[in-house]
This record gives C-alpha cells, sequence and structure tokens, in this order.
C-alpha cells in the first residue's frame, strides 16, 4: 500500500547484481479510494519534487488530477516514486491564487490581468525609459520549464539587456555548476545514473541521498541488496541514512570540507594511486596540486576536521583502490565554507585516477531542484545560453545572430548578477523593479530579517508570479496566479541530463496562467522587437519556445537540437547531448576523455579558488588547456565564523525526506504534513546534556544574527554540530516566535560560485520550557532519536 | 646595501595594506563578499609580513640610510554607497599594484643575491599579491556599470 511509504520511505528491496538492469516496481497512489480502472486517462509527466526526475503518469478523471502512477519504462527511476512524489501533488490541488492581486493603501486586493499587467507595465516602462535596463531585475526559480526559462531568458537579454537575472538556483546548485566549469570547462554532467548499476564504489560528499533523492537511494539500496554491492564511503555530520549504511563515515567539523579533501588526494598521491600517463596526457596543473595540498597528512587533517586519522586513509584506499567509483555531491559541500574548491577537489581525485567517462566510473555534481539544470542552460541564472562565455565576443555574437538584435543589447560585460547582489541593488533601490517567479525568498535567503526590509521597502516595486500565498506574495506589490505542473506543457531536465516532457492534464485553478504566458503578455504589451522588426520573444507556445532552444542549444554541450516533442512523448526519458548524430541521446560524456576547456568553446576560462578572481583570455591561452580538464588546488582557510565562547556550536541546515523548500506544496499534503509538521533542533546528547535539555524540550537557538524556537531532537549528530530544517517559516505561526532556519544563517557566500553559505554559522542552544512529549522529528530518517547516551550520562 | 631598504617598505607597506583591507571591510560590511574578502586578504598581508620577517632580520643590520622616504599611503575612511564602493577598492588596488611591483624588485635581488630563501618568500608571496590585484580587479569590473550609471 502507498500509505505505507511514510513509514516505509524507500518501499520494498528488488537486489540486482552489478551490470544487470535495475529491476521494475511500478509506484501508485490513487486518491479516494480509487481503482485504476476508474482512471480517465493518464498522462506523461515527470515529478518535479527534487532533482531526480522520475517519471510519472498524471491520473486524471472529471477533469481533476486523481493520483500518480510511476513509468516502468523510465530510464531515471523504473517505475519508483517516493514520498513526495506519491502524495505531494496533492498539495497543489487546495488553497490557491486564482485571481491577480494588487496592493492598494498597503493592502492586496484582487485585480483583473488587464489592471495587473497594466501597473507591471507602467512601471517597468517608467524606469526603462529613465534608468535604463540595470533597473530591472529577475529572481526565479529551480522549478519552472525549461520553455519558461528560456522564454524569460530570451526577454531578459534581448528585449530589456539587464544583467541582473538569477535563479534560487544560486542557493542550491550554483556550485555543482561553477566546479564543473573550473574542472572541466563547461557545464554539463559527467556521469550518468547507470553507473551506479555496475560501480564498485560510491563516494557520498555531503549529500543525504535517502532524503534528497529516496529513488535514487532506493537504486543504490537495490545493489546493496545484490550480491556485489559497492562499498560507501560517506561524508556528512549528521548519522544520516547513507552514513548507516556506509564502510566508512567521515563526520567532519561543519567547514572543513577543503582540508579533508586536500587530505585524501595527498594519500592518493602519496600512495601512488595516480595514473600518470593519463594525468600528463589529460590534464594541467598536476604539480600545483599536489604542492598544494603536500601539508595535509592524515593526522593534520585529523586535527582539522576532528576525525579519526584511520579513516582518511581507509577513504583514501577505497577509493584509490575500486576499479569504478561514482562520486555525488550535494548541499554538505555546495551550502559550506569553500564550496566550489571543496567540490572541485571531487574532480580532482576521479582525474587522478582516469577515473571518468566510462561504465561506473562517474561524477554527480548533484542538483537539489527539479529544473535547476534548465536555469542553468538557459542562462536565466546568469550564465549566457547554452552554456556560452560572456567573456567571449564570438559566443554574444552567435546569441546576437540568433535573437537578430544588436550584440551591445545583450549584458556581457561582467559575470552577471548573483542573486545575493540583486537583492543588495534592489535594498540600495538601483534596482527599482524586481520580478519573482516561483519562489519564496522570504524564507529561502540567508538572513530573513533584511530580506523582509528589502522586499517590503518602497525603493523597489516587487512582482511576485505565485501560486499559494506566503510571506513574499505578503510583501509583493503585484501578485500574479500561476499555473503549476501538470496544469501546463513543458519540459525539464534532471541530473542525469535526462529531459522529460510533462504534459497538462488538467486546467490551472481560476483565472491562473502559466509563467510562459505571464511573460510573453508581459513582452507584448512592452512591444519588445528585435532589428527586423519581429516581436521578442518569437513564439507564445511551450512546443514553439522548445523549437527556439534547440536552435539556441545547436552545437553546444547541453545540445537538444535533435530532441522534440513528438520524440519526447512515450519515451523513458532522453539524455542530451542529443543531434542528428546521437538521435537517441547520450548516456555518458567525456568518454574521448576530451574536455570542453578550448578557448573558444569553454564557458569560462576559470577563477582563483580562493577569492573568486578571474582568470583571463590571454592567461587562459598561455595555459594550453585545449581539451585538457584544469587541476585546480586550493589551501584550507578557516570558516568566517567558527564556534566561540559566546556562541559554541555550529550550525547546519538542511532538509527532511518529507517536503520540498518551503513546502509550499508538501505541506497541504495530508500524508507529508502529518510526518513532518513542525521543525526541531537536532543536539547531540553530549551537548544537550549540559544544557539540560532532553528530547522534546522547548529550545531556542541564537546566532549573531537572530534567534528561532522549536523543540529538541536529540539525535545522533556529531558533537559540536546543530541542525535546523529549513522548510519551516512563518505564514501558519500566527505570533509565535520564528522557527526559520535562515533567522540564523550568515550572509557569505562562495567567492566563485557566489552560493550562500547556510551551513557553518555559529550559534548557543538555550533550554526555553520543559517537553510534553517528543519532538515532531521524524524518526526514520538521520533525525531518529539517538542510540547513544552521553559520556558523562 | 639598498636591499635592506626595500624590505623595509614592503613590510611597512604590507601592514599598511592590512589596515586597509581591515578598514574596507568594516567601512562596506553591508557588502557581504567584500567584508569576508578584506578580512581574509588582511591576514594574507600579515601572514606575507611573518614570511618576511626572518630576511629583514638578516639584512636589517645592513641598513643604509633610506635615500628618500619610501612609503605607501593607506586608507584612513570608507566612503558610502555603489560609487563610494568602487573609489575605496580602487585604492586599494593602487596600493596592491604598489606591492605587487615592490615584490618584484625585491626578487629580482634576491635572485642576484642568489639567496633561496628570500626567492622563495618572493614567489609565495608576489602570486598571493597578484591575485588580490586580480580579484579588486574582478569585483570593480562588476560594480562599476550598476554604480557609475544606476545608483543615485
Ligand atoms: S525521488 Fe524526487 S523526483 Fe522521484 S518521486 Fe521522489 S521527489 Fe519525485
Amino acid at each position: 500500500m502507498a500509505h505505507d511509504r511514510i513509514k516505509d520511505i524507500w518501499g520494498p528491496t528488488t537486489g540486482f547484481a552489478a551490470g544487470e538492469p535495475w529491476p521494475i516496481r511500478v509506484d501508485t497512489h490513487l486518491r479516494d479510494g480509487l481503482r485504476e480502472e476508474d482512471v480517465e486517462h493518464w498522462v506523461q509527466s515527470a515529478c518535479v519534487l527534487c532533482s531526480n526526475g522520475c517519471g510519472v503518469d498524471i491520473a486524471v478523471r472529471d477533469g481533476q488530477m486523481v493520483g500518480v502512477r510511476g513509468r516502468e519504462d523510465d530510464r531515471v527511476s523504473r517505475g519508483r516514486l517516493g514520498p513526495k512524489g506519491l502524495f505531494g501533488w496533492q498539495g497543489q490541488l487546495r488553497d490557491r491564487i486564482t485571481t491577480p492581486l494588487v496592493r492598494r493603501n498597503g493592502t492586496l486586493v484582487e485585480a483583473s490581468w488587464d489592471e495587473a499587467m497594466g501597473l507591471v507595465v507602467e512601471r517597468s516602462r517608467a524606469l526603462l525609459d529613465t534608468k535604463g535596463p540595470l533597473s530591472h531585475g529577475f529572481y526565479t526559480s529551480g522549478q519552472l520549464m525549461l520553455e519558461e526559462y528560456y522564454t524569460l531568458a530570451v526577454i531578459g537579454k534581448a528585449g530589456i539587456g539587464t544583467p541582473h537575472m538569477d535563479g534560487n538556483t544560486r542557493l542550491c546548485t550554483a556550485t555543482a555548476a561553477a566546479a564543473l566549469k573550473e574542472s572541466f570547462g563547461t557545464d554539463g554532467q559527467p556521469g550518468s545514473y547507470t553507473d551506479l548499476d555496475v560501480c564498485d564504489a560510491v563516494f557520498h560528499y555531503g549529500h543525504n541521498v535517502a532524503e534528497t533523492q529516496t529513488v535514487l537511494w532506493a537504486r543504490m539500496l537495490d545493489r546493496l541488496a545484490g550480491p556485489n554491492p559497492p562499498l560507501h564511503v560517506c561524508v556528512d555530520p549528521r548519522r544520516t541514512k547513507v552514513a548507516e549504511a556506509s564502510d566508512v563515515h567521515l563526520a567532519v567539523r561543519p567547514g572543513t570540507n577543503q582540508a579533508l579533501m586536500n587530505g585524501l588526494l595527498r594519500e592518493l598521491i602519496h600512495r601512488d594511486w595516480v595514473d600518470h600517463a593519463w594525468v600528463e596526457e589529460h590534464t594541467v596543473g598536476y604539480d600545483e596540486l599536489a604542492r598544494t595540498v603536500e601539508p595535509y597528512t592524515p593526522q593534520q587533517v585529523a586535527e582539522i576536521c576532528r576525525v579519526e586519522a584511520r579513516d582518511v586513509e581507509r577513504a583514501a584506499e577505497v577509493f584509490g583502490t575500486s576499479d569504478r567509483v561514482v562520486s555525488t555531491v550535494l548541499q554538505g559541500f555546495y551550502q559550506s565554507h569553500q564550496a566550489t574548491a571543496a567540490s572541485v577537489q571531487v574532480n580532482n581525485l576521479h582525474l587522478l585516477r582516469g577515473m571518468l567517462g566510462r561504465p561506473g566510473a562517474a561524477i554527480l555534481q548533484m542538483n537539489g531542484q527539479p529544473t535547476a539544470q534548465n536555469n542553468r542552460e538557459t542562462g536565466v541564472d546568469g550564465d549566457l545560453s547554452g552554456f556560452r562565455n560572456w567573456n567571449n565576443e564570438s559566443h554574444v555574437q552567435e546569441l546576437a545572430d540568433l535573437w537578430d538584435v544588436d550584440p551591445v543589447v545583450i549584458p556581457h560585460w561582467s559575470p552577471p548578477t548573483h542573486a545575493m547582489q540583486i537583492f543588495r541593488y534592489a535594498e540600495q533601490g538601483s534596482i527599482g523593479f524586481l520580478w519573482i517567479a516561483g519562489t519564496n525568498p522570504a524564507v529561502s535567503m540567508p538572513d530573513l530579517g533584511r530580506i523582509r526590509r528589502i522586499l517590503g521597502g518602497d525603493q523597489v516595486f516587487v512582482v511576485v508570479n505565485e501560486a499559494f500565498r506566503n510571506e513574499t506574495t505578503e510583501l509583493a506589490d503585484v501578485v500574479l496566479p500561476s499555473a503549476l505542473w501538470g496544469e501546463k506543457t513543458g519540459t525539464f531536465t534532471n541530473v542525469d541530463r535526462t529531459v522529460h516532457l510533462a504534459d497538462k492534464a488538467v486546467d490551472p485553478p481560476g483565472q491562473a496562467r502559466s509563467d510562459l504566458d505571464i511573460w510573453v503578455d508581459y513582452a507584448r504589451r512592452m512591444g519588445f522587437t528585435d532589428r527586423s522588426g519581429r516581436p521578442i520573444p518569437r513564439w507564445d507556445s511551450p512546443e514553439d519556445a522548445f523549437d527556439g532552444w534547440r536552435e539556441c542549444s545547436r552545437g553546444r554541450p547541453c545540445d537538444y537540437s535533435g530532441m522534440s516533442y513528438a520524440k519526447l512523448r512515450g519515451s523513458g526519458g532522453i539524455q542530451w547531448p542529443c543531434t542528428d548524430d546521437a538521435p537517441e541521446g547520450t548516456e555518458r560524456i567525456y568518454t574521448d576523455h576530451v574536455f570542453n576547456t578550448q578557448d573558444d568553446y569553454c564557458e569560462n576560462y576559470g577563477h582563483d579558488l580562493l577569492t573568486g578572481a578571474a582568470v583571463d583570455a590571454t592567461e587562459h591561452k598561455a595555459m594550453r588547456y585545449d581539451g585538457r580538464a584544469r587541476l585546480k588546488a586550493a589551501p584550507w582557510t578557516p570558516p568566517p565564523e567558527f564556534p566561540s565562547d559566546e556562541y559554541p556550536l555550529g550550525l547546519g541546515t538542511g532538509r527532511t525526506v518529507f517536503h520540498f523548500h518551503t513546502r509550499t506544496k508538501t505541506m497541504r499534503a495530508a500524508e507529508l504534513d502529518e510526518a513532518a509538521p513542525d521543525a526541531w533542533v537536532e543536539i547531540a546528547p553530549e551537548d544537550a546534556e549540559p544544557l539540560g535539555i532532553v528530547e522534546g524540550d522547548l529550545v531556542r537557538v541564537e546566532s549573531a544574527r537572530g534567534a528561532l524556537e522549536a523543540k529538541a531532537r536529540v539525535s545522533d549528530i556529531r558533537p559540536g554540530a546543530v541542525f535546523v530544517p529549513f522548510h519551516y517559516g512563518d505564514v501558519d505561526r500566527g505570533g509565535r516566535p520564528t522557527r526559520a532556519a535562515n533567522e540564523l544563517t550568515i550572509t557569505a557566500w562562495d567567492p566563485v560560485s557566489k552560493q550562500p553559505a547556510f551551513k557553518g554559522g555559529a550559534v548557543r542552544v538555550t533550554k526555553v520550557a520543559d517537553g510534553d512529549g517528543p519532538s515532531p522529528a521524524p524518526d526514520n530518517t538521520a533525525s531518529a532519536r539517538t542510540s547513544r547516551t552521553s559520556r558523562k550520562g | 646595501m639598498h636591499l635592506a631598504t626595500y624590505l623595509g617598505l614592503l613590510d611597512e607597506g604590507e601592514k599598511t595594506l592590512a589596515a586597509s583591507f581591515r578598514q574596507v571591510a568594516e567601512g562596506h560590511a553591508e557588502e557581504a563578499d567584500v567584508y569576508h574578502l578584506c578580512n581574509r586578504l588582511a591576514a594574507e598581508c600579515d601572514r606575507h609580513r611573518e614570511h618576511l620577517a626572518p630576511a629583514v632580520a638578516r639584512y636589517g643590520e645592513q641598513k643604509v640610510e633610506e635615500p628618500e622616504d619610501l612609503h605607501a599611503e593607506g586608507l584612513t575612511t570608507t566612503r558610502t554607497g555603489g560609487v563610494g564602493l568602487l573609489r575605496d577598492l580602487h585604492d586599494l588596488y593602487l596600493l596592491v599594484c604598489y606591492l605587487d611591483i615592490a615584490w618584484t624588485v625585491v626578487g629580482q635581488a634576491a635572485k642576484a643575491a642568489r639567496d633561496k630563501e628570500l626567492i622563495g618568500i618572493v614567489d609565495h608571496c608576489e602570486g598571493e599579491t597578484s591575485t588580490q590585484l586580480k580579484w579588486l580587479k574582478t569585483r570593480m569590473k562588476e560594480a562599476a556599470p550598476q554604480a557609475l550609471i544606476v545608483a543615485s
């Protein structure tokens, strides 16, 4: 029964041996006791509640969504769905915004589309006339469709000409992109999920896959249940399910990932687990890397990271002696100090052993959100569309030709503006028009007090496309009701480059419209045109937008030119690049070990990992990378905030398996809400005891920036560390004290990827009141109650 | 030997630069990246002085009268707003340039004097100094359009 999937999160295992196909297991959930024969039609789609993108059919009856069923031919899931995929869609069936809202005398009131768009266009036009394109900023999401992103990218870059475009992908996946670009010259996932089916070892770097991508973990569990399971190594301060299943668990102190990585690299070099001939032929930078990592002996690493030296040695040995290793990386690295540097070292480990581009030898720099990949590809996260290089005039010219505009219109004088900087400009008022779509920065950004001040101030006019009232809509000047998944057609791409078509199954509620329709309407009202007088964008339907994107991507690493809606419909997902030469898509890239670092092809010239200082074209040329990977090194530096006497504990924030982001959908699905109804604070028994804290007590967590209150979960987290889930905001709280994790977080970001360092601030915890039972934290995940007792106890 | 003079200049210059980085960090604490990076680069300047200390000690004894007063002006205050940030980074840039070429000059002398220890020190510190320069340039290029065109 699907309902058991809250308890049995990953479902029954279907063990298989290395090299066998992953067995099919079809998961289904229908509402109200409906049976499959009650369903009128099934509409092809894929789940948008994490970056895995499991293929799913939506069940429709009487014009309503009534259920979901995994697609057995899907290459990502082979029919499986996790708890969020099974239950989460129900959350979008109620509480929707159904008409536009505009602010009058301080309150939001219902308005017609004409009125609302009239206000938007009036303000936009006035600012463009007086202050120019740099007065406009766009902040989008990792949950829209490819067609919507690309349409906005063209409007922003060719119509308006603003460099201020980013997505909340900056908070979750910017480092994945940055690390891939530094090492290989462009974005683009080297590995494929099928590599997990044949590998000998899996390394999880700050990646709690058991909760972030449950179906991917099911795939790994099935290998563990088979005859020749791979070894697992886990780097995570929490005792996650992944850590429990691992052969080596390195619970490093927050802020020290780079020291650990340098230590692993040093072990590889000292024990000569290096393929020197391969390194010579396919990389540049070995000597400097070897020099940089030299001081990081296992003892030194043990000292810095507070782990056992022999565990460091053992982890290096697993890496050094396995034939086929898959490495996965996520927020434990991406949202921590030295994010890009540490993630690049994962690439370096594989490069030293020549371990990529063949089955089972793979890097998966993960994404968090379902469509983050498309945000990056199309260039609404700030990059130039199609992984092009803003610093390369011929790349800019290609886009100018494609869009039929003067190249000077396309902003390319410096890297596009990252999210944190966009909000800073909005704070200062130089961005006077900010359009937010499909994301809730008033809960998800660092240092919330400041974000609320910015959005609520009258120095900036805020437009929000949203499906639900939330903390952000309440600060907006205009709110536009948007259609969600299943209510519109579009494509999106998962972590391993698999493209799915998600067809429209039902009509959106009330007057809600797709973001694509909203932006095309805006562009038409603004009258954006190209040099030949044609409208920008030249399309108004998703399929035409997709065809526009196919042309834009042609010849670039993320080549979609060989794909079409017709081909995607009925398929189990197609991996880009998909071209005339590879019409079925491409499972694995870099199989010839030629990387995208050629001067005229790369997406950027790289950066200094410590400061983010950009390498320029001349310096890049002088290095003669020319298809060889860049081995980039950096020493460990202490994080900006280490625990102190005043704030003695290190803060980590993250997610639980039952929710997505700020819970806009998942809290409205009864099964998921009941499974994790409220926030909690995880603390180790060794730290809880001297503070007089026991399971379920109400505690207060304070940092130099703010405070929150929630119940304590005494768990198996490493001593000295505290964990707070980031899903919970204030919208359903009334006047009670806040529980939003980002009240505490530091405003600091990685110098290369500009991803905020949510993990690793310093906090103190105090007891507020006795509890009346256990905290609401789930018991079958990383937040499980501790099995340890404190040393003193 | 005038090398001692130049070593003194470097030592003094790194001290001034460290103070200036800290000044800009505090003055522009609202720009989170400027705040954190300037503080880190200030610590880097402190380390340059530590690296240099043995050489300063060794050559210090042979110090002759300075031909003229060689020293760099640090930043004493910071400005505000977008243009203010740009101008303060510009001042830092000039200061780092001054040190960058000073390291080059000392490196040349170290080679001629066959002073391997000093050559090693210069190699390390000169590289970091030129990265400081590149970072300032990267950051200023990003800040300039908004500060000069849109900000009021
Ligand atoms: S693993 Fe992700 S994509 Fe798959 S069903 Fe779960 S939430 Fe949806």
